[in-house]
């Protein structure tokens, strides 16, 4: 399968850490944070879900450029289904 | 009152259109009937493991845990502990070898490798109709949650649209964006979704229960506002009547571990395709010990929000007086009266015909415990974060739903289409049918989500009927893997006496405080339990004996199949899976053995 799901996986994470961290410094001190006790879950749960989704993201890409590197599989699939 | 921003919607969005983007990615890929069915069993380990407990992780678990942590206590993990860790172990370890090694495409295919066509005919066609239903079930219960936490309800008001068109629009969308994906890239998509659900379901959770902790004073707060035997897992478990969930040690130990747990995660197809996904033998053994990592950790996760739902202060109506420059400004904050009746932020049932609290006979107000986590959500997110915890929420819908649908795909393609209806088809051809055959599955879902809205107890019914159905079945496995001597005709004279002992029991016993009907003792009650688990746990017991006995003497008494023919199937009939040239410590032993000692270790912790 050469779709990784890291990918895909982790642009969204990154994209949704984003959205949440943006909103978050948009948003600091206002009112809606005291229903979480005071805090900026906004910005600090954005931020943590991004550095997620980034390590996620390069994870796979990393991995899909060595796999591309490789000499392509067998296409016989019950030779690679016993290979490993 | 919900009140969702634009960020939320957008987020929501996100989701969405990722899910449906993995969909079109993979549709490339699926070229043989293997790729849509089997994920081309090309998929690594970790990625199918966490799809293995994803797949489990639907509405029920995440709503139905905090329902039950709310209700019950920390006693709700047993349910991981001794009902689903031991069996995944069990499953990776010994079962994984015959299942994957047979070449069986699924698991009543491997029922008639094993035994005979009759036996797989019966658990093709009850699994297919269950797992129809049980997606029904789960999109009956989004869509009521939903409608619950209004989630659509401002987006209706905004375009006009009429308010009860909510429940259709919640089951509607559901369908089409599962439908989407898995039409578009088979059991790969839907495993790749379901992963993307796992994080997505820790994303949304993890700040739920770090908020909720800190606000409920850490770990000693959360001690100090519940009582005492909520904090214990194995305190007073010796005996029925002194731990809250009505259930003593035997019944816990046999019922729930050995007979129900072993029979869910050994022998349902809906969780084992995906460790028939896997790219070989040793991952696909490595699976469900993989899965077995987080499903340790998950108590944390799902049953700690219900627990510190209880044990946070009810919300009252609050009127507050500020003076803003010489102006006097009065601020109601007005608590619904069900909420105020409610323990905690569980609120109170309200009656649907007068819109009033419940109450039990005792005066006190009758929990809606299913509102527990949801209301922890709607509690402590602003908006923001807010949409991604009702994201996760949907998520999760999604992924029990998705999980459901592949597996009656193919078990309807394979087991029931290809074998009875129409053989030696083109691939192309089954491949075609299997498409149809989720949207077909999805279509009887959809009119069982509507059949349950008219019919209050259909939902009930149905969950009693798969439990007779379900709970004989861990017998037919264990003793078809580890007895060469049992035969078809003993497997299926087992699978019908098992249902039957389990329906006769339940005809014969009753819960405490229960009236004769749904709940049991429909023929006459020879027996109370002291709670509906402990019924349902016996129940199990009974079956399964029922099941094991049978199967046996009728084995006995019928002609063997010739060894040569069960090489591959039986335990001691198939070579030693070869060691594989990895170190010591990456084989699936060394893992299970290190989820076992991490398991007691966690049960330690909490006794």
């Amino acid at each position: 399968m050469s779709l990784d799901l890291r990918v895909p996986m982790g642009l969204m994470f990154t994209l949704v850490g984003m959205i949440l961290t943006s909103f978050g410094l948009a948003t600091n001190g206002e009112a809606i944070y005291a229903k979480s006790l005071g805090i900026n879950a906004n910005l600090w749960w954005g931020l943590v879900l991004l550095v997620f989704g980034l390590t996620m993201f390069f994870l796979g890409r990393r991995s899909q450029k060595r796999l591309a590197k490789l000499p392509p599989e067998p296409v016989d699939k019950t030779l690679s289904r016993l290979g490993h | 009152m919900l009140n969702l921003t634009a960020v939320d919607w957008l987020i929501m969005l996100l989701y969405f259109v990722f899910v449906l983007g993995i969909g079109f990615a993979l549709k490339r890929y699926m070229k043989t009937s293997k790729d849509f069915f089997q994920a081309g069993r090309a998929l690594p380990a970790w990625i199918c493991g966490l799809a293995f407990i994803s797949a489990n992780l639907g509405a029920q678990e995440v709503i139905g845990m905090g329902a039950s942590g709310a209700k019950y206590g920390l006693e709700t993990a047993h349910f991981y502990g001794i009902g689903a860790i031991p069996a995944m172990i069990f499953v990776g370890i010994f079962m994984m070898p015959f299942y994957y090694g047979s070449k069986a495409r699924s698991v009543p295919e491997f029922l008639r490798m094993r035994f005979d066509e009759k036996t797989r005919a019966l658990n093709a066609c009850s699994f297919a109709v269950m797992t129809v239903f049980s997606s029904g079930i789960s999109m009956y219960a989004m869509a009521r949650l939903i409608q619950a936490l209004h989630v659509f309800d401002g987006l209706f008001y905004a375009l006009g649209w009429p308010q009860q068109g909510i429940f259709t629009f919640s089951i509607v969308l559901s369908a089409v964006i599962v439908l989407a994906y898995i039409f578009l890239g088979g059991l790969t998509s839907a495993i790749y979704n379901e992963v993307l659900q796992f994080f997505l379901i820790i994303a949304g959770f993890l700040p739920l229960v770090l908020l909720g902790l800190r606000n409920i004073g850490g770990w000693s707060g959360l001690k100090a506002s519940v009582p005492a035997q909520y904090m214990h897992e194995w305190h007073g478990v010796a005996h029925a009547s002194t731990n809250p969930m009505g259930i003593e040690i035997i019944g816990l130990g046999m019922g729930l571990g050995f007979v129900l747990g072993s029979g869910y995660w050994c022998t349902d197809f809906l969780v084992i395709q995906t460790a028939m996904a896997s790219k070989n033998m040793a991952a696909a053994r490595k699976v469900p010990l993989i899965a077995a990592v987080p499903k340790i950790f998950f108590p944390f996760l799902v049953i700690l929000p219900g627990l510190l739902a209880i044990g946070l202060p009810t919300p009252h109506t609050t009127t507050t007086e500020r003076n803003i420059n010489g102006m006097i400004v009065r601020e109601t904050n007005v608590v619904p009266h069900n909420v105020e009746e409610g323990r905690g932020l569980v609120p109170a049932k309200i009656n649907p015909v007068t819109g009033q609290p419940m109450y039990m006979a005792n005066g006190e107000p009758l929990l809606d415990y299913d509102m527990a986590t949801p209301n922890m959500l709607l509690h402590f997110f602003p908006t923001g974060i807010l949409g991604l915890g009702l994201t996760a929420l949907l998520a999760s819908f999604m992924s029990g739903m998705a999980g459901n649908v592949t597996a009656f795909n193919t078990v309807f393609t394979y087991d029931l289409y290809q074998s009875y209806i129409h053989k030696g088809g083109t691939d192309k051809h089954y491949m075609a049918v299997g498409r149809w055959a989720t949207v077909g599955g999805i279509l009887l879902s959809i009119a069982t989500a509507y059949a349950a809205i008219n019919f209050n107890n259909i939902m009930d019914t149905l969950q009693l009927v798969f439990s007779f159905v379900n709970a004989p079945l861990f017998a037919t496995f264990l003793l078809g893997m580890f007895w060469k001597r049992a035969t078809g005709h003993g497997a299926f004279a087992g699978l019908i006496a098992g249902t039957s002992a389990a329906m006769l029991h339940h005809g014969l016993t009753l819960p405490i405080e229960a009236h004769p009907g749904i709940h049991g003792g429909w023929i006459t009650v020879v027996h109370q339990y002291p709670s509906d688990m402990a019924q349902n746990f016996w129940g199990a017991i009974f079956a399964f004996g029922a099941n094991f006995i049978v199967t046996v003497v009728v084995s006995l008494a019928t002609k063997a199949r010739p060894e040569s023919e069960l090489v591959g199937l039986v335990h001691s009939l198939t070579p030693k899976p070869p060691k594989a040239h990895d170190v010591w410590w990456k084989s699936p032993e060394a893992l299970a053995v290190a989820v076992l000692l991490m398991a007691v270790a966690l049960n330690i912790f909490f006794y």
